[in-house]
């Protein structure tokens, strides 16, 4: 009988997914996705991820984990696996599934889909559950403490630098998705200022008035944030008030600098803790508000499966569909940096190894499922206004007659009174190259809260969609920050001892300028790159990503590997593989590539060429060095990727050919066995 | 359906952390049971554990992308 159910669910998905991937002509109504979606992680989570648990980690009930063993009350306790599950995804979720899907829709809703759906099942899921498995087995040490370990001093070293190049890159393209969406929107400047007090509200409440009582503040919290939402539409129709907020994105970029620079120094109980309580809170309800919405509304896909756009001429990011849509989705696919969360974080709570499949494994499905939920949301808009709102005016131009009749002619008709009558309804001036993401999800969002909810709500929608999305890319900006921050000190401990204590001010303020500085740049190269900056620094995101990613794999295959368990390997083996080679492509493009959309040397080169002739527009002249030089950084930055990338790879091959050849290696260093001291009933469950 | 109403909002303070100090001193009874040593240390007050308990978790990554 049970065998039955599940040879329907296997017919019923491979059907869904087979309805998505052949339709043609037609719109597809976004249940399919959601039904796809949902057959494919059950099949997955059913067999692959449990046998991998049983056959390959050999989970066992019977071990004590290091939150038994270890317990202190503190950071060490034994938790409920659901308690454990809800802390594992609203770390490992933020803005990247949301911002991913979106810039990929450009070649069409199937790459997309069929990456974040079999690139997760196959890939992200088990990354994180062999990484969160490896790192409980080893008293949930971290993953570059594990990379030294068992690989060797490289591997650790590759896996600090990555994880802090990643940092920089990723802060600075949140930056400017934020700073994108609040550009002479008044409403959206306001909001998103507005919770910046409303979070120290929030942290002096919790710290000295009620200290402990999370939710009441967490509540208060909400409705303020609520509350601003509309009080920014009160302001959007103030004249005077609405001149404060409408500015420009170099003073906007500024402000987002000023604001990072300031969480990373001041206490975590102000700023950065509140904020990440009602992030989490908003994060949680407004996914769960959005999937309900998509059922209750069941909207049809307007974009076509395949663009043109495949053969790498897309206006949103320059690069074919082989292999830019395996960069451009990385969270929501396969996100390196959930093997921080991974490690050292969530093992300190797990209480059975036999829970690792489902936090693990099942926590990713979940996050692939946001994933599919933003790539509906990209996908419901007329093409040609997805377009309007995405295309930077470097590619489309800066007059709006010219943008509709260029995105026209590419076969996705727009109209001016259209994009005009829908700034309208969303309370904005214009929806015009509004790069990065956040907006045109926001307005996809909108039109779906506002068809389920009540059409006439459509500007308080798409100002809540924005104040969801600022406030956890603000929440993974600041905590970002003040992570990269305490890295640095570490590094510059090593240098001069003093620097490492991490409440010393003038260490404090150094290490956090520089971090500032750090992601500042690529943020201020990106508001005033006329090609949207979103172009150059997405794609370096996702490298980064993949090859943060490529390292916890390779860690992880290596333990496989060393646990003779090489018939195994290609568990972790074969997605890294995988990984190797589109980074590696990918990076062979974006330095190499002769097209100036995409090689960042021809791009410099033909930036150079046109100004020494006096080819540029003034604006563009004025800042054609700073960009030059970007380039340049950025094609260094690239082959400073792939060059770390191989090391590492190199060394994994090393340690496990020297291991099967029987000669010395780092062993392994796993914890002794011990048995948890538990009743049958509950290693029954 | 009152049952059920009680579980969800216990998981909601347990999953914010709503509880944190009860599950600490529970701990902490438990252990200086198990140690036999009631007078070699009181338990924090709620404000110092919460202070603590506030710093610890938020040194190092704990929020990505």
């Amino acid at each position: 009988m049970k065998k039955l159910i599940w040879l329907l669910i296997a017919l019923f998905g491979a059907g869904a997914v087979g309805v998505i991937a052949l339709q043609r002509g037609e719109s597809v109504n976004a249940l399919w996705f959601i039904a796809a979606a949902l057959c494919v992680y059950a099949i997955a989570y059913r067999f692959y991820a449990a046998w991998i648990s049983a056959s390959v980690l050999a989970c066992d009930a019977t071990r004590i984990t290091p939150a038994e063993r270890l317990e202190n009350g503190r950071d060490f306790v034994p938790t409920n696996k659901w308690i454990v599950f809800g802390h594992h995804f609203a770390a490992i979720a933020g803005p990247g599934p949301l911002v991913g899907p979106t810039l990929a829709a450009q070649f069409g809703y199937l790459p997309g889909t069929l990456w974040i759906l079999f690139g997760s099942v196959l890939g992200g899921c088990v990354q994180d559950m062999v990484t969160l498995f490896c790192s409980t087995r080893r008293d949930a040490k971290s993953l570059g403490q594990m990379a030294r370990d068992e690989l060797g001093l490289l591997g650790g070293a590759a896996a600090l630098m990555a994880t802090f190049v990643i940092m920089i890159i990723l802060i600075a393209v949140l930056g400017l998705v934020v700073v994108n969406a609040m550009k002479h929107s008044p409403w959206a400047t306001s909001t998103v200022a507005a919770t910046i007090p409303v979070a120290m509200m929030v942290g002096f409440y919790m710290r000295f008035f009620r200290p402990g009582q999370v939710l009441e503040a967490t509540a208060l919290g909400v409705t303020l944030l609520l509350l601003s939402v509309v009080a920014g539409g009160w302001i959007d129709h103030d004249e005077s008030l609405r001149l404060c907020f409408d500015r420009e994105g170099l003073f906007l970029a500024w402000s987002v600098m000023a604001y990072g620079f300031a969480a990373a120094v001041l206490p975590v109980w102000l700023l950065l803790a509140p904020r990440d309580y009602l992030s989490t809170f908003m994060k949680l309800g407004t996914i769960t508000l959005l999937a309900v919405a998509i059922v209750m509304l069941r909207p049809e896909v307007k974009m076509p499966a395949l663009t043109m756009f495949i053969n790498g001429t897309g206006p949103i990011f320059g690069g074919k569909l082989f292999p830019f849509v395996f960069i451009t989705i990385a969270c929501g696919a396969i996100s390196g940096f959930h093997s921080l969360i991974a490690s050292g974080t969530t093992p300190k709570l797990l209480t059975n190894e036999r829970d690792i499949a489902m936090i693990g494994y099942g926590g990713m499905l979940l996050e692939s499922f946001v994933a599919v939920m933003a790539m509906i949301a990209a996908t419901v808009l007329d093409p040609g206004v997805f377009f309007a709102i995405n295309s930077p005016v470097g590619v489309v131009g800066k007059e709006a007659v010219d943008v509709v009749a260029k995105i026209s002619s590419w076969g996705f008709p727009v109209t001016l009174t259209q994009m005009q009558h829908l700034a309208e309804q969303m309370g904005e001036t214009t929806l015009f190259a509004r790069t990065g993401g956040a907006p045109s999800l926001a307005v996809g969002m909108a039109s779906i809260f506002g068809s389920a909810f009540g059409e006439r709500l459509l500007a308080v929608w798409y100002h809540f969609a924005i104040m969801f999305e600022a406030i956890f890319i603000l929440t993974t900006l600041d905590a970002g920050t003040r992570v990269g921050r305490f890295m640095l000190q570490d590094m510059l401990g090593n240098l001069w001892p003093k620097m490492a204590e991490t409440s010393w001010m003038p260490s404090v303020l150094f290490a956090s300028g520089l971090v500032v500085s750090g992601w500042g740049y690529f943020l201020y190269i990106g508001v005033i790159d006329p090609n949207g900056g979103v172009n150059i620094l997405w794609p370096l995101f996702g490298m980064a990503n993949q090859m943060l990613a490529a390292i916890a794999l390779c860690v992880a295959t290596g333990i496989l590997i060393k646990s003779d368990k090489l018939k195994y390997a290609w568990i972790t083996g074969g997605p890294l593989l995988w990984l190797v080679i589109i980074t590696t492509l990918a990076a062979f493009e974006k330095v190499a590539s002769d097209d100036t959309r995409i090689g960042f040397l021809s791009a410099a080169q033909d930036l150079a060429a046109k100004s020494a002739a006096g080819a540029l527009p003034a604006e563009k002249a004025a800042v054609a060095s700073q960009l030059i030089f970007n380039l340049h950084l950025d094609a260094l930055l690239t082959l400073f990727f792939v060059v770390l990338l191989w090391l590492i790879v190199i060394d994994m091959l090393r340690v496990s050919s020297r291991y099967l050849a029987g000669k010395p290696v780092p062993p392994l260093s796993e914890a002794q066995y011990q048995l948890r001291l538990v009743n049958s009933e509950r290693l029954m469950d | 359906m009152l049952k059920q109403l009680r579980v969800a909002w216990r998981i909601l303070r347990q999953l914010s952390g709503d509880d944190a100090y009860e599950r600490y001193l529970e701990h902490f009874v438990e252990r200086s049971l198990i140690s036999n040593c009631s007078e070699c240390q009181q338990p924090l007050s709620k404000k110092a554990f919460f202070r603590r308990w506030q710093d610890e978790k938020w040194y190092g990554v704990k929020r990505c992308c």
